[in-house]
C-alpha cells in the first residue's frame, strides 16, 4: 500500500467457478451480479439503491 | 470517446535521470514543458515551452547559465520563467514571463503539477519508493504511444491480456482463467486488482530471470493510483512452497500528452539476481518487447476507434471489473 486510504471501499470478488461477481458496498450491504456494469451501478447508488438490502454481519 | 484530462494533478513528465543540461521538452495535458537542471542546485526545473514573443520552442533553444535563451531572438527566461533580457531595448515588458510549474524529483521520477500552482501541496504525490531502493535492481524506460491515455489505463487494469497479447513472454493461461478481486477507495482514487494463482505455468519472463523450471504461486496486485500511478507488485513462488519468494515491482507512470498520445513510462524493480548482469539486460530487453506489443496494440486500437462512427458500443465481462472503475475515477477526477 503506498496511498492513502479512505474507510470508502467498494469491493467486487469473482466467485471462482462461477461468472457470478459478488459485490460489497462500504456500507457493508451485499449483492451478487453477473457482469460489472450492473455491479458498478449498484455499488455506487449507495445510499438509494440498496435501502431494502441487509447489512452483512 | 476521448478520456478526459483530470487536472490539479500531479504527473510524471521525466526519470530525473533524463533531466540534465540539455533542454527536454515534454507535452503533458496538452501543455508544452520545458525541463532542465540548474547548475547552481541542481533542482529541477519545469517551465512552459514557448517564448512569450512568437512562441518558439524553448526546449529549441539552449541555456546560459540557469537562464534559458530564447533560440529565435534570445527573449531570456529565469528559473521562475520571468523575462530578464530582451534583444536591443532596456524595457522588458511587465507581460514578458512564461508559466512556471511547480516540480518534484521523487523515487527517481520527476512529478509536475498541472493546474493551478496554489494548490500543488507535494504530499499528494503517490509513492513508489522500490524506484530508488538500493536493495532493488531497477531496469526502465519511456514510450510515447498514440493512443488515448485511458486505453493504457484499461490494458494495465486487465492482466487477462498477457495471455493473448503477451502469450510466450509474460502470459500464461491461467491469467485470463483466474477470478480477480477489486477493490475501490472512492476518496482516496485508488483502484486495487488481485489475481493470485496458486498453480500456473511459469512465463519465460519469471522462468529465465528467476531460474524456476516447475510451476508456479504468482500472485500479481495491482493499485492504480488515478491518475497517473499504476503499481503491479509481483510475487512469485515455486508451486506449493512458502519460499523462495521472488518480489517484482512493476510500475508505469500514465501521463497524457495531448487528446490521442500519451507516455508509457515503465520500470520493473527485483529483489533477486540483484548482482546479476544477465538477469539485468534481459529483463530491460525482454520488457521492452512486451512494452511494445502493448504499444503497437494501443497505436492499433485508437486508428481503429477513431475509424468508429461517434456512439460505438463496447461490451464489459468480469475482467473488466477494475477497468470499469478506473474509468469512473478518471471522470471524476477530470470533473474536479
Amino acid at each position: 500500500m503506498t496511498g492513502p486510504t479512505s474507510a470508502v471501499v467498494n469491493r467486487v470478488d469473482w466467485q471462482p467457478g462461477t461468472d457470478l461477481l459478488h459485490g460489497t458496498c462500504h456500507c457493508g450491504a451485499r449483492h451478487t451480479a453477473d457482469e460489472p456494469v450492473a455491479m458498478w451501478a449498484w455499488l455506487l447508488a449507495h445510499p438509494d439503491g440498496h435501502p431494502s438490502e441487509a447489512p452483512s454481519d | 470517446m476521448a478520456t478526459a484530462f483530470a487536472r490539479n494533478q500531479w504527473y510524471v513528465a521525466a526519470y530525473g535521470s533524463e533531466i540534465g543540461r540539455e533542454l527536454l521538452g515534454r507535452t503533458i495535458l496538452g501543455e508544452p514543458i520545458v525541463l532542465y537542471r540548474t547548475e547552481a542546485d541542481g533542482r529541477v526545473v519545469a517551465l512552459a515551452d514557448r517564448c512569450v514573443h512568437r512562441r518558439y520552442p524553448l526546449s529549441a533553444s539552449r541555456l546560459d547559465g540557469d537562464r534559458i535563451v530564447c533560440g529565435y531572438h534570445g527573449f531570456t527566461y529565469d528559473t521562475a520563467g520571468a523575462c530578464v533580457s530582451v534583444p536591443g531595448q532596456q524595457r522588458i515588458p511587465r507581460t514578458a514571463r512564461v508559466a512556471a510549474y511547480p516540480a518534484v524529483e521523487l523515487d527517481s521520477f520527476v512529478w509536475v503539477w498541472i493546474g493551478d500552482p496554489a494548490t500543488a501541496d507535494e504530499k499528494l504525490i503517490p509513492r513508489a519508493p522500490h524506484l530508488a531502493d538500493p536493495d532493488l535492481v531497477t531496469v526502465r524506460g519511456m514510450e510515447p504511444i498514440d493512443g488515448d491515455y485511458g486505453l493504457l489505463v484499461d490494458n494495465l487494469m486487465d492482466l487477462s491480456h498477457e495471455t493473448y497479447l503477451h502469450g510466450g513472454y509474460i502470459g500464461t493461461p491461467e491469467v485470463a482463467e483466474t477470478p480477480i478481486t477489486t477493490e475501490v477507495d472512492e476518496d482516496a482514487g485508488i483502484v486495487r486488482v488481485s489475481r493470485h494463482m496458486t498453480d500456473a505455468e511459469c512465463p519465460p519472463f519469471y522462468a529465465r530471470s528467476t531460474g524456476i523450471e516447475g510451476r508456479i504461486t504468482r500472485l500479481q496486485d495491482i493499485e492504480y493510483v488515478a491518475p497517473c500511478l499504476y503499481l503491479l507488485h509481483s510475487r512469485i513462488m515455486p508451486a506449493g512452497q512458502d519460499a523462495p519468494v521472488f518480489r517484482t515491482e512493476i510500475t508505469y507512470a500514465i501521463t497524457p500528452s495531448a487528446p490521442g498520445k500519451v507516455y508509457d513510462f515503465w520500470a520493473v524493480s527485483r529483489d533477486f539476481a540483484t548482482d546479476d548482469d544477465e538477469v539485468t539486460a534481459f529483463l530491460r530487453d525482454f520488457n521492452h518487447q512486451v512494452v511494445m506489443q502493448d504499444v503497437d496494440a494501443l497505436n492499433l486500437l485508437q486508428r481503429a476507434l477513431d475509424s468508429e462512427p461517434a456512439g460505438y458500443q463496447e461490451l464489459s465481462i468480469n475482467i473488466d471489473t477494475g477497468g470499469l472503475a478506473a474509468r469512473r475515477i478518471l471522470a471524476k477526477l477530470a470533473a474536479g
